[in-house]
């Protein structure tokens, strides 16, 4: 049996992680670097990474590939290598998993392609399902466990994530999006038009992830569970909102106590995978670990 | 449609208020044949920008603003807006109409998110301006070369990850050097920003949306020519 389905069948929250990008900046990431290029760079460091989230109580780590698609890495002219590296964010956060003294989930993470669909954009539905299809492939041959897809604000992209992975496995898919426009996404998506439309394809788990601060995402997931009793509800929330400090380091103002204030809140409405978003460190999720009850 | 039929017979104010209603409802055709029907009984190309597009797409960002239009119909909006420019740009530079100025607008490097910068520069666009989009991945010296070579009075620069906002300050820094700082106006905005970074990075102003960045880019061009 999957492991997530596993952990979920026990009905207790399964505590995700919090944060790569700001973490991947404290390890020394320069500005306008790929972030996906260091899973075969520096592999240790987003072990280290994955580690800390793992020692801080997380029962599910997402890999770090979510710029892994083709359009994405274009920009750093990564594009030939999407299986490369897709494939070594997989694999290292399974080394990490396989060595953790509990049962860590590895979700293949899979973000935007940051391209606009027809006929606002150029994307076609098959363009971008090939491309997410390619993404795919990569984290499973890598070890994924589940297939992560998260951070979306168009409908049209989220189902042709969903049609990509299904071209290349089976594992189960969590899918949310991102609602920071007026309570939508920013192509106009209500928490309830996602969990409607959605709900009828093949995703194991749907929720809110990013957005602006932990207010608004519970907002967002008391709405799906308005929506659907049933349904499996992701939480996943930045630390607050981002400030600028001396020197131009960006600090989330969000505390572990806010985090693990907001771990309790979005429990009771119901939200059984609930995690941290940009900003939230170690720290942050072992504030949850404990509010939860971990 | 009968439309055509109905626009030849329609007085000059009731075409400008249909044009209003198929920019809201992103009609490009229709758009396209209001302008030339007015440009046939020689309105000028200015009053036609000013009083169909210019207005009409000023309805369209305030319920941006507000939440009531998201993204997609505004990208149609500004689609159809494109549309009606194309057939006006030549006509309004040979008839030297007055210009609201000129902006240079770019995602800033290692970011190709641009969904909402090329949002900003058709609103821009939309409010008159003469826009030149140097699209995504846009270096401090790409973004220097543009303000030179177009003499521009505006820079917007863009981002959405935590990870490229922080070139923006790089940016800011190339233009100092370069003793081009008090030349331009510089806007930024994207989803990760806010007023204390744009403040940090000492730039002119956060702009939280489209709409926004129209309206402080049109303050500011005021304040230059007083």
């Amino acid at each position: 049996m999957n492991p997530l389905k596993q952990l979920l069948e026990t009905g207790q929250p399964v505590l995700l992680d919090g944060a790569m990008g700001t973490m991947l900046f404290d390890a020394g990431l320069e500005q306008g670097d790929p972030p996906d290029e260091w899973n075969v760079r520096y592999p240790e460091r987003i072990k280290a990474i994955h580690k800390a989230y793992v020692d801080a109580g997380s029962q599910l780590i997402l890999t770090n590939s979510f710029g892994g698609t083709h359009f994405r890495l274009e920009m750093h002219n990564l594009q030939d290598r999407v299986h490369e590296l897709n494939k070594a964010a997989a694999e290292n956060a399974r080394a990490v998993a396989d060595a953790a003294p509990h049962t860590v989930v590895v979700a293949g993470d899979i973000g935007p392609t940051g391209q606009l669909f027809e006929p606002m954009g150029l994307l076609t539905f098959e363009d971008a399902k090939a491309a997410f299809a390619d993404q795919a492939r990569g984290l499973a041959d890598g070890g994924a466990d589940v297939f992560w897809i998260e951070t979306m604000s168009d409908l049209d992209e989220v189902k042709a994530a969903i049609a990509g992975v299904r071209e290349v496995s089976d594992l189960p898919i969590i899918a949310t999006m991102s609602f920071d426009t007026h309570g939508h996404t920013m192509m106009g998506v209500s928490p309830a038009k996602f969990i409607e439309t959605l709900g009828e394809q093949d995703v194991l788990a749907m929720g809110a992830n990013c957005g602006t601060g932990s207010d608004e995402l519970e907002k967002a997931v008391q709405k799906m569970r308005k929506t659907n009793p049933d349904v499996v509800l992701v939480a996943k929330a930045n630390a607050g909102i981002p400030h600028v400090v001396k020197g131009g380091d960006i600090v989330y103002d969000g505390s572990p106590e806010v985090m693990a204030q907001y771990a309790q809140n979005v429990r009771s409405i119901g939200a059984s995978l609930i995690g941290g978003c940009c900003g939230s460190t170690p720290a942050h999720i072992k504030a949850m670990a404990e509010a939860l009850g971990k | 449609m009968s439309e055509e039929i109905n626009l030849k017979e329609m007085p000059n104010d009731e075409i400008l208020e249909l044009m209003q209603e198929d920019l809201y409802d992103g009609y490009a055709e229709e758009i396209v044949e209001e302008v030339n029907e007015l440009l046939a009984r020689e309105m000028t190309p200015y009053d036609i920008l000013i009083q169909g597009l210019v207005s009409g797409m000023q309805v369209v960002g305030d319920d941006f603003r507000d939440g009531v239009l998201f993204v997609p119909e505004v990208l149609m909006a500004a689609k159809a807006m494109k549309a009606g420019m194309e057939v006006l740009r030549p006509l309004l530079a040979e008839t030297g109409a007055p210009k609201m100025g000129t902006i240079v607008i770019g995602t800033v490097k290692g970011d190709i998110h641009d969904i909402g910068k090329n949002l900003v520069a058709m609103m821009m666009e939309g409010a008159g301006f003469e826009v030149v989009n140097l699209g995504i991945n846009t270096s401090a010296d790409d973004f220097i070369a543009a303000i030179e070579e177009h003499d521009a009075d505006i820079l917007g620069m863009s981002a959405l990850l935590t990870t490229t906002m922080v070139y923006m300050r790089t940016v800011i820094k190339t233009l100092k050097e370069k003793g081009l700082r008090d030349k331009v106006v510089v806007l930024v905005g994207g989803a990760p920003l806010n007023e204390a970074f744009a403040e940090d990075i000492e730039a002119d102003a956060y702009c939280r949306d489209a709409a926004v960045a129209v309206e402080t880019a049109k303050k500011f061009m005021e304040m230059r020519r007083n």
